[in-house]
């Protein structure tokens, strides 16, 4: 079994900082947005370098997303920064009607995603956003694991023509993925391979998922682990040929399982190869203050929740 | 000089082909549509700075966007007739697989049409981006906007109308219709909003008032004197005053036509107070 290595701990939106300070540096039409939190998107950077091609919009994200949609008539490749939260549900209306329905080239890239942000709680702790993202017909729907995949889907989005959501996180996480790497859009990742069952996982329940992984091949049960960094298009070839193999298949997520990745894989595993399936992901609820740990143990979010979840769905093969 | 002759023709059959799409169809949005017709026409003839044919970027030539889409009868009978596309296609307003969608979209690549609306509020914000945008490109060109008077109740739009005079967005013109009335009623009786010069000039814009927004040479030399003020600093604020449904006696001064469709009897009445000009589609 390969054996991931964290690098050390680094949170997901530094590696958004770090792709926007490289994109600054070698792609012009690149222009960031941002509504009051430049620190917190880790923006600082691109602004002092760029003080022209940074616009601070204040704490107003519906005009944020329609300046980014008309920037982007003229050439401009614009990237918004707020929380997740203020990054969807807020600005529904202006996301639906000024960018995805007139197709804009707008980067919409939101950190602070789910209950990982913490101690503010549930009002700044959205776990609804992939699903309304990708409800949007023509939108991208981007959520990365660690440091590096960030920086890497950064840099990959500014090439890809067409609204993308970009969804990271606050806190601190195992940085496990190559450095310099490159992001296909839409492309799923074998991480470990597996005959016994297939764990997708995206964002912040990769790590979990590869370290659920090693506690079953310890107990003799060979875990397929897939990183799906891209929730829409999903590869969904990827998990049908897994599944082919393992027969049973756990999805996990920072993220309401009404709406996110396990309801996409659902629909590709009805229509294709009914399998039975375990979700790891809240259980339509909203958060709550804490630290990130508790939350996640508390919401059935790490590691220890997907081992669960295996044995669960392995009984209903 | 403006060709008075040809422009006020060109007003007439608009207004013809408004009421022509719209009773095609038994839906739309007359009343708006009527009271815009001067200033569309005076925009498209006379202001723009308009390159041949149509590129989404609009780099090197001003731009227009539409924040109160539910207008599009007038958008797309000046669009048609400034020779965007074929005139012929009014005929496909609000039909199933037609460009010309009940509110105008750049989803079915209709040229002119640079972002959808109708989802009210949006315009300004868009209209920011692009003049940003026209900056960082050394574009030496405008970004023309107009907004609903009910539509400015869309708090957005005050967001935008902030940022626009903090940032110093002085090469865009905002012209807000100010006809009085929105679905429900007067704007007084749903929402009153006030002294709308002194809220503009509060936030720091350059305003500016065409009360006879139903006549064309006014609004031709109001829009004048409005780009005269751009590029000082300052966004500028056209307050244009137009009477709604203008031109069909029994549309006009209410809010009772703002999107209903005339009658085979009532679109006979219409036309024959607008006698064909340069043809019909």
């Amino acid at each position: 079994m390969k054996k991931y290595t964290d690098s050390g701990k680094k949170d997901t939106r530094s590696g958004f900082g770090a792709g926007l300070t490289e994109l600054g540096k070698t792609n012009e039409n690149v222009v960031a947005l941002c509504a009051d939190l430049t620190g917190s998107l880790k923006m600082d950077e691109f602004k002092e370098n760029h003080p022209e091609r940074f616009f601070q919009v204040g704490i107003a994200e519906a005009n944020m997303m329609g300046i980014a949609a008309g920037m982007t008539i003229g050439g401009k490749i614009p990237f918004t920064g707020t929380f997740a939260n203020f990054s969807t549900g807020r600005v529904y209306d202006q996301i639906r009607q000024s960018i995805a329905y007139s197709d804009k080239n707008v980067k919409i890239c939101a950190s602070h995603a789910g209950v990982t942000l913490g101690e503010d709680g549930a009002t700044h702790q959205i776990l609804e956003d992939l699903g309304l993202m990708k409800m949007l017909p023509g939108m991208t729907v981007i959520n990365t694991c660690d440091y590096n995949q960030t920086k890497a889907a950064t840099l990959a989005i500014a090439e890809h023509h067409g609204p993308v959501y970009l969804r990271f996180g606050r806190p601190k996480v195992a940085n496990f993925t190559q450095e310099n790497q490159k992001f296909e859009i839409g492309k799923a990742l074998q991480l470990q391979k597996g005959n016994d069952v297939t764990i997708v996982a995206t964002g912040h329940l990769v790590w979990e998922a590869l370290v659920a992984a090693e506690a079953l091949h310890e107990k003799g049960i060979s875990a397929e682990v897939i990183n799906i960094h891209t929730i829409k298009p999903l590869d969904a070839n990827a998990i049908l040929k897994s599944v082919e193999k393992t027969g049973c298949i756990v999805t996990a997520e920072e993220h309401n399982y009404l709406g996110g990745l396990g309801e996409s894989v659902s629909r590709v595993l009805a229509e294709n190869k009914p399998t039975p399936q375990e979700f790891v992901a809240t259980q339509d609820t909203f958060g709550e203050s804490g630290t990130p740990e508790q939350l996640m143990d508390k919401y059935g979010l790490n590691a220890e929740a997907i081992l669960k979840a295996v044995k669960k769905v392995m009984a209903r093969k | 000089m403006p060709d008075y002759n040809y422009l006020n023709d060109l007003i007439i059959q608009v207004r013809r082909d408004i009421l022509r799409q719209v009773h095609k169809v038994n839906s739309g949005h007359p009343g708006g549509s009527l009271g815009c017709t001067e200033f569309f026409v005076a925009l498209y003839n006379e202001l723009l700075d308009r390159k041949e044919g149509f590129d989404m970027d609009g780099i090197g030539e001003d731009i227009f966007f539409l924040s109160n889409g539910h207008i599009s009868p007038v958008f797309y009978s000046v669009l048609a007739r400034s020779g965007y596309f074929p005139v012929e296609e009014l005929n496909t307003f609000r039909l199933i697989d037609s460009r010309l969608q009940g509110h105008p979209t750049t989803h079915e690549g209709l040229p002119g049409v640079r972002v959808a609306s109708g989802s009210l509020g949006q315009g300004i914000s868009v209209s920011i981006g692009a003049a940003e945008a026209k900056k960082l490109n050394k574009d030496n060109h405008l970004i023309y906007t107009l907004c609903g008077d009910g539509e400015l109740q869309e708090g957005q739009n005050w967001e935008a109308i902030m940022y626009a005079a903090a940032n110093n967005v002085d090469n865009l013109i905002v012209t807000i219709d100010l006809n009085g009335q929105q679905i429900d009623g007067s704007t007084n009786n749903v929402l009153p909003m006030g002294n709308l010069k002194a809220k503009f000039e509060a936030f720091g814009w350059e305003v500016l008032e065409i009360h006879e927004g139903n006549d064309l040479k006014a609004v031709i030399e109001g829009m004048i004197s409005a780009k005269e003020k751009s590029g000082k600093g300052k966004p500028v604020c056209v307050l244009l005053q137009t009477v709604m449904g203008n031109g069909v006696d029994f549309m006009m001064h209410t809010h009772a036509w703002h999107g209903k469709a005339p009658n085979d009897e009532q679109l006979e009445t219409a036309l024959a107070q607008n006698p064909e000009t340069l043809g019909d589609y």
